[in-house]
């Protein structure tokens, strides 16, 4: 079993993490991810950066284009994850756009994914037909399990068609929107939260987008089985550096 | 070989819908619906009309005779640049808006580079009295003074895209991240033939008129439908797809794209994207672009603001790779001595993008009795500073 599937069946609400590899330095990423774990957060989305990143808000845009000018590149951050295995156990997945993948070699990428220990990817701008016609048999030759994203905008057979092919979670955007904090949701969220979990579906489903705080993680987890928190950790990465995310996830729990 | 659109939105290898799920009713919506709205009688009917008595179609076919005996061939220019707001664009802009509408969409917002295609979008927005917002590089806001004020007359509110290199492609993420931000009441204006599908082929279809005047003009001036040679610039590649498009099967006649070289395809600083471009994925589809061997998408150059794009439409990817079309690159100096050439033999001032299809006429000998149509995209006075600097006038 995936380290993704067996996280999942804990009896827990799971908080996972974003962050863009090579953000606020080059050399972070290992830190980053061994003191989320210490901390206690239960899964970890790398995010590989890109040039023109289209569903993400200003907060990982910024993140991204430093993180490309500190010198991030697909081969360095597979470098720098080469050990990671030693030392860290929960689920990691990269999340990243189509492009810098296909120019790597879709093969060669779940390739040197499964070498390292990378459990999972999440890849926005791959649709979810060409991943289920193109990459689906390769993505599990390497045990690699591929997140799709729904919307308040998905109609209910999408999600279900979605559900049908999804082999971990599916990452439910909480509103009609791009990447980025707020401080609270509206009972159209909590409406349509309610509505998803009303679906029963195979996958558990984890809330992104606009998660930044208690309140909003609370809210999110009352049906969900999970949260992740993306740019706010960013914008908590940017204020305090490195030595202290250790304190984010008590932050938020 | 077929050159149009598969129903799964691919040109050969190039095309597809690679947009993020938040994107997905949408471009599902209109693709679901677009060949069907456009094939209503009561849509065009209003369309034909509005490109009759509003941009001023049919665009004539005029025989270029002093630029003809200079290059010994016999050469036709396709008035694109006398259509309403001065550029092929209005075409594209007509079509949408009247597909927004039945919709029910009641915001439209687009991207621009230079400002063509914001200040169509802006005037149709106008003349339905719909909300208009358009993204535009907070480079190009400052470059392009005049057509920023044209937007705002026309009730638009332009928004700087800040993020990334500030410029066209920077305005379109923003464009795109504005859909996303508001998936009901708003239709995104693409300007090109670029984006995920149905836009390559929506554009292309609303654009075909161009290519489809100049069948019924030429047969008038010479007798046959079918010219020996057309060519048209191509940036994204909304006029070459309009002039190509109803000779894409016509094998009998060769369709030549012309690129910007910039200051040279090797120089670094150029546009010549499928000499520089590799397969890859920007603004949802699948084609050719300008990136690093990483993927990261670069920033492309040309002293033309319309054809600065790091990609090209998957349309003339397919062109290229089948070598249906020949790609000539042409760098700023030979475009504006081209430019130049023809104000001074036909008392035209072309846009410096319509300018690089001129100067094809240096680099290519053509026979004496080969009839040549050149897709003259737009008029020349949003450069006239640009020419003011090029040749201290």
């Amino acid at each position: 079993m995936n380290r993704i599937q067996q996280k999942l069946q804990e009896d827990k609400k799971l908080l996972s993490i974003y962050f863009t590899a090579g953000y606020p330095n080059l050399n972070d990423t290992v830190t980053i991810i061994e003191n989320l774990e210490k901390s206690g957060v239960d899964m970890i989305e790398i995010g590989l950066p890109f040039s023109d990143p289209l569903a993400d808000g200003p907060t990982i845009q910024a993140s991204s284009t430093q993180a490309l000018k500190n010198g991030m590149t697909t081969e360095i951050l597979f470098q720098q994850l080469k050990d990671i295995r030693k030392t860290v156990s929960i689920p990691l997945i990269i999340m990243g756009y189509f492009n810098p993948i296909l120019q790597y070699g879709v093969e060669a990428f779940c390739e040197k994914c499964a070498e390292i220990g990378i459990d999972g990817l999440i890849i926005p701008d791959l649709p979810v037909d060409v991943y289920h016609e193109e990459y689906e048999a390769l993505f599990n030759q390497y045990n690699l399990i591929n997140t799709f994203l729904i919307t308040p905008q998905t109609s209910d057979e999408r999600i279900k068609y979605i559900d049908s092919i999804s082999k971990g979670f599916i990452y439910m955007v909480s509103s009609a929107g791009v990447t980025g904090a707020k401080n609270s949701f509206g009972s159209a969220q909590t409406d349509y939260f309610k509505r998803i979990a009303d679906l029963n579906l195979n996958a558990p489903q984890i809330v992104g987008f606009g998660i930044s705080n208690t309140e909003t993680f609370k809210a999110a987890t009352q049906y969900a089985k999970g949260a992740i928190i993306g740019s706010a950790f960013i914008k908590f990465l940017k204020e305090n550096g490195t030595e202290k995310t250790s304190e984010f996830a008590t932050f938020v729990r | 070989m077929s050159y149009h659109v598969n129903e799964k939105g691919y040109y050969g290898e190039f095309g597809g819908a690679y947009i993020p799920e938040m994107l997905y009713p949408n471009v599902e919506e209109l693709r679901q619906n677009y060949l069907k709205i456009m094939a209503e009688p009561d849509f065009q009917k209003e369309f034909n009309q509005l490109l009759k008595d509003y941009v001023g179609r049919p665009s004539p076919l005029y025989f270029a005779s002093r630029l003809s005996k200079k290059h010994n061939t016999k050469i036709y220019l396709k008035r694109e640049d006398l259509n309403h707001t001065g550029a092929h664009k209005v075409n594209n802009t007509i079509g949408q808006i009247l597909m927004a509408k039945r919709l029910g969409k009641t915001r439209i917002i687009a991207e621009t580079g230079a400002g063509q295609h914001g200040v169509a979008t802006a005037t149709v927005c106008a003349l339905m009295g719909i909300q208009c917002v358009v993204y535009m590089g907070e480079i190009d806001i400052a470059r392009q003074a005049p057509n920023v004020a044209r937007m705002k007359m026309l009730g638009a509110e332009v928004v700087a895209a800040t993020s990334g290199s500030k410029t066209l492609k920077d305005a379109t993420n923003e464009a795109i991240r504005d859909w996303i931000n508001n998936p009901v009441d708003t239709h995104y204006i693409i300007g090109s033939v670029v984006g995920p599908h149905p836009y390559p082929d929506m554009v292309a279809r609303f654009q075909s008129v161009v290519s489809e005047e100049i069948k019924k003009q030429l047969l008038t001036h010479e007798g046959t439908e079918f010219p020996n040679h057309v060519i048209a610039c191509v940036g994204g590649g909304s006029n070459a797809a309009g002039a190509f498009y109803h000779f894409l099967d016509e094998e009998k006649v060769n369709l030549i794209a012309v690129e910007a070289a910039g200051h040279g395809v090797d120089s670094g600083e150029s546009a010549a994207t499928s000499i520089l471009g590799k397969e890859g994925i920007i603004h949802g589809s699948k084609t050719l672009l300008m990136q690093t061997k990483d993927g990261q998408i670069t920033e492309p150059y040309s002293i033309s603001a319309g054809l600065d794009y790091p990609g090209v439409g998957p349309l003339h990817a397919h062109l290229f790779k089948t070598g249906r079309a020949e790609f000539i690159a042409i760098t700023d100096d030979q475009a504006m001595t081209a430019g130049m050439e023809l104000t001074k033999l036909e008392g035209i001032i072309p846009a410096i993008e319509s300018s690089h299809a001129f100067a094809v006429l240096k680099e290519k000998q053509f026979q004496p009795e080969d009839i040549v149509i050149i897709n003259l995209s737009g008029r020349g006075d949003k450069d006239l500073d640009t020419y003011i600097k090029h040749f201290n006038l």
